[in-house]
């Protein structure tokens, strides 16, 4: 079976288009190099050889997720999927009940972002699916390699609006990299392959297999390893040459690069790569909200993350750069402000797995389509050359604008005057306290920015969020399954009080299963960034955005309650002084999740921030304070 | 704006069409016509795609197009290195005092009358969009009744096949 598999599609595009099974002699020469990689399989997992064997098509799901490697799943039964729960008891792949689909999804999520691996959630038909759509989309936005299987009614009623049906496959269809239904028991085998292959090559994303309740009783015929049929699917790997070396030349001769760098570094575990190359160039890195960490925020290359709420030195130095040197980023509109603004000076190197990604919103003047895990190596070893022959590029200029700006905007925050604690320096020493080893899962929100820019990082995978969709309640689920992915690291969710209140029952699966989460709620009694925007542009009306969670309020919920209640350790943290014991306490506790109820100040706003709808250059360090700026030139 | 015509190659699979035309509706761009259907290989069809977009677009549409794993290969075909048709079938009020000048008019466009009625006849042409836009301008003194037009249908010139080279990678 292995010897006539198919080869890898992700080296088909490293060819031309009509490489076929027997290729012309010069063209298998040619790609000599790529022979061994084009044995591996597509089919992920150890590849074991299983002869034909008679079973249940639901067995067949549960047998290929173990021939694929999977060891953990999030899911929640229910009618449509029941028939394979039956066989998923008797697995050894470690299922984890949820208390609401969409947890299940987000856990997915959390678990793949820590491990790199696909992450499998499960879910039954109708309302169980579509609990599901938000963890998909979100997954789908930020690019996390992840599966999602439900059930479906018995293909005889599709299409009658039976008990529980939602056509999911077509609900999802602009959220998912593709989406499957089966029912046929015979194609379990192969589609659970191909669905774990998309999910996890090329750019990674959600694929969603929906399986008919007939298809799942139904009996087929399993041997494994399946045979991946797509003939559409060939992402490209390798960068091409000529790119690469014209990106070097553009690098050579740049008086102010910058690396911007995305997600996508993240992805390719291509951290150690960027580093090599960054030092070698000596250009500034800006790291995106989601590439937080792939870059140490201690190195003193590093000016900070980009955006809306970046920092100074970050959104100015891609403001004034001559040369963008990107990489895995895709100029999101939070990144880049008023586009037709944005950078306005700087040629753009744009490297990304994601054809469509490359001049969709800036053009870019060197285009280099593939993994940066391939490419940011290959364009370090082209500077290298280029360097001995043209020199090296004196930035000394250009560092001494950044330093000063680094020195005279660095990041921080004015007490409050309500006399509550400032809610930065609880993630300051959350982040100082636990240190880079841990990993930090945050929501969506104020919160969310503060923990992006006041916990530090020093190495990818130890910080989680909701990015592109921006989903509140994305950090209780998700850090529990960035816990279950990764047992041995502190795993805290950052959360407000918002967004806490939309997951919050995942606590009884983390009590219950033993996944000690540590949970710090930014309490500020309000839809924070919500609140922060009316004050900002609607002259303080607060429409809707008042919580009573907080000081001087009903506390409802109590959370402390609430989580005492969940099985949790329970904090309330309300005083500057008691923000260090109640974190140490709750790194004590290892034996069921903690709970800290940190009570803060409402009127704390996120800084700096470039207002929506305004360019980069309007970027307010605090209220209607812009940087003076120094024309260096 | 320009019109491009797109020619795609796609796996015969349930839910393909709803994938490109979703694609096109939620990414913004403007289908103009589509045309789909089986082509000289087992599983896979070709739709021919009419946008309406700039050059920009077309590139991002194209690149987007790509990203469906159902679609194998995307051609542009310009109108000078393609041969482009339209079918029509045109439902004209023709009574026995018009019917002459109805068909000759027909024969002039090289269409043929399908149908005949004693009130109406049923013409139907094949060409480039353009002749079909001048056949029914002389139609309509007569009084167009229903028009049923097909997308535009495209092949590139030449003994070039689309689908020879694109395929075999499976």
């Amino acid at each position: 079976m292995s010897k006539g598999s198919p080869i890898s599609p992700s080296l088909m595009a490293a060819k031309s288009a009509g490489a076929g099974k027997a290729p012309e002699k010069a063209e298998r020469a040619a790609d000599a190099a790529l022979d061994t990689a084009a044995t591996v399989s597509p089919v992920l997992g150890p590849n074991n050889v299983v002869p034909p064997t008679e079973m249940t098509g639901s067995q067949a799901i549960v047998r290929s997720l173990e021939e694929l490697g999977v060891e953990d799943i999030f899911g929640l039964p229910g009618g449509a999927i029941l028939p394979t729960y039956d066989p998923l008891m008797a697995s050894s792949m470690n299922h984890i009940l949820v208390r609401h689909e969409q947890g299940a999804g987000h856990a997915a999520q959390g678990y793949a972002m820590v491990t790199g691996k696909v992450g499998v959630c499960i879910a039954t038909s109708g309302p169980g699916a579509t609990n599901l759509v938000t963890a998909i989309m979100d997954a789908h936005m930020d690019s996390v390699p992840m599966v999602a299987i439900t059930g479906q009614v018995s293909s005889a009623v599709i299409g009658t609006d039976a008990f529980q049906e939602a056509d999911i496959v077509g609900i999802t269809m602009p959220i998912t990299k593709h989406s499957f239904l089966v029912t046929d028991p015979n194609d379990i085998p192969h589609v659970m392959a191909e669905a774990f292959h998309l999910a996890s090559t090329g750019r990674p994303g959600p694929v969603l297999v929906d399986i008919a309740k007939d298809a799942q009783v139904g009996k087929m015929t399993f041997s494994w390893p399946p045979r991946i049929d797509l003939p559409g699917y060939r992402p490209v790997v390798r960068g091409h040459n000529k790119q690469v070396r014209e990106a070097a030349k553009l690098i050579a001769s740049a008086a102010k690069p910058v690396l911007y760098v995305g997600g996508g570094v993240v992805k390719a575990h291509a951290s150690a790569e960027l580093r090599e190359l960054a030092e070698l160039t000596g250009a500034p890195v800006v790291t995106t909200l989601m590439a937080r960490g792939v870059f140490p925020d201690s190195h003193q290359q590093h000016v900070g993350m980009p955006g809306m709420h970046g920092s100074v030195s970050a959104v100015t130095a891609l403001q004034q750069s001559d040369l963008l040197i990107t990489l895995g980023a895709r100029f999101d509109d939070r990144v880049t402000g008023v586009l037709s603004t944005f950078a306005p000076n700087a040629k753009v190197i744009h490297a990304d797995i994601d054809p469509a990604e490359i001049s969709k919103n800036r053009t870019a003047d060197v285009p280099i389509v593939g993994s940066v895990k391939e490419i940011i190596p290959e364009l370090t070893e082209a500077v290298r050359t280029q360097f001995a022959q043209s020199g090296t590029p004196d930035l000394d200029n250009w560092w001494a604008f950044l330093n000063n700006l680094r020195n005279t905007y660095p990041l921080g925050w004015t007490e409050p005057e309500d006399g509550l604690s400032a809610p930065q320096r609880v993630l300051q020493r959350i982040g100082e306290l636990t240190g880079p080893e841990g990993i930090y899962v945050a929501g969506v929100g104020q919160h969310q920015m503060w923990a992006a820019q006041f916990i530090k990082y020093e190495r990818p995978h130890a910080w989680l969020n909701s990015g592109g969709a921006g989903t509140m309640g994305y950090a209780v689920p998700a850090a529990m399954g960035a816990k279950v992915g990764d047992p041995d690291r502190v795993v805290w969710a950052i959360d407000g009080d918002g967004c806490f209140q939309m997951t919050n029952q995942e606590l009884a699966t983390c009590a219950i299963n033993n996944i000690p989460i540590k949970v710090a709620i930014i309490n500020n009694s309000s839809l924070g960034m919500v609140r922060q925007w009316q004050t900002l542009f609607y002259e303080g009306r607060y429409s809707n955005t008042d919580l009573n969670t907080g000081h001087d309020t009903v506390r409802i919920p109590d959370f402390v309650k609430l989580a005492d209640a969940y099985g949790c350790a329970a904090l309330r943290c309300e005083r500057d002084e008691d923000i260090d014991d109640t974190i140490k306490k709750a790194l004590e506790i290892n034996d069921r999740p903690v709970v800290i109820d940190f009570v803060v100040s409402p009127n704390s706003m996120v800084w700096p921030m470039v207002p929506a709808g305004v360019s980069n250059d309007q970027i307010q360090v605090a209220r209607n304070m812009t940087p003076e700026w120094e024309e260096e030139d | 704006m320009s019109r491009h015509t797109l020619s795609v190659l796609v796996e015969d699979k349930p839910g393909v069409l709803t994938r490109v035309a979703s694609l096109f509706a939620r990414r913004a761009f403007n289908i103009n016509s589509l045309a789909v259907g089986p082509t000289e290989i087992p599983g896979i069809s070709r739709m021919t795609v009419v946008v309406d977009a700039d050059g920009d677009l077309i590139e991002q549409v194209t690149k987007q197009l790509n990203k469906l794993i159902n679609v194998i290969k995307i051609v542009e075909l310009t109108s000078e290195s393609s041969v482009q048709r339209d079918h029509i079938l045109v439902k004209v009020r023709a009574d026995a005092a018009t019917r002459l000048q109805v068909t000759q008019a027909a024969d002039l466009f090289r269409a043929s009358v399908v149908d005949v009625s004693t009130d109406s006849l049923v013409i139907e042409a094949t060409g480039h969009p353009e002749k079909l836009t001048a056949l029914l301008s002389v139609l309509e003194p007569f009084g167009i009744r229903e028009i049923v037009q097909s997308g535009t249908l495209a092949v590139g010139r030449g003994s070039r096949s689309m689908s020879d080279r694109a395929l075999r990678s499976a």
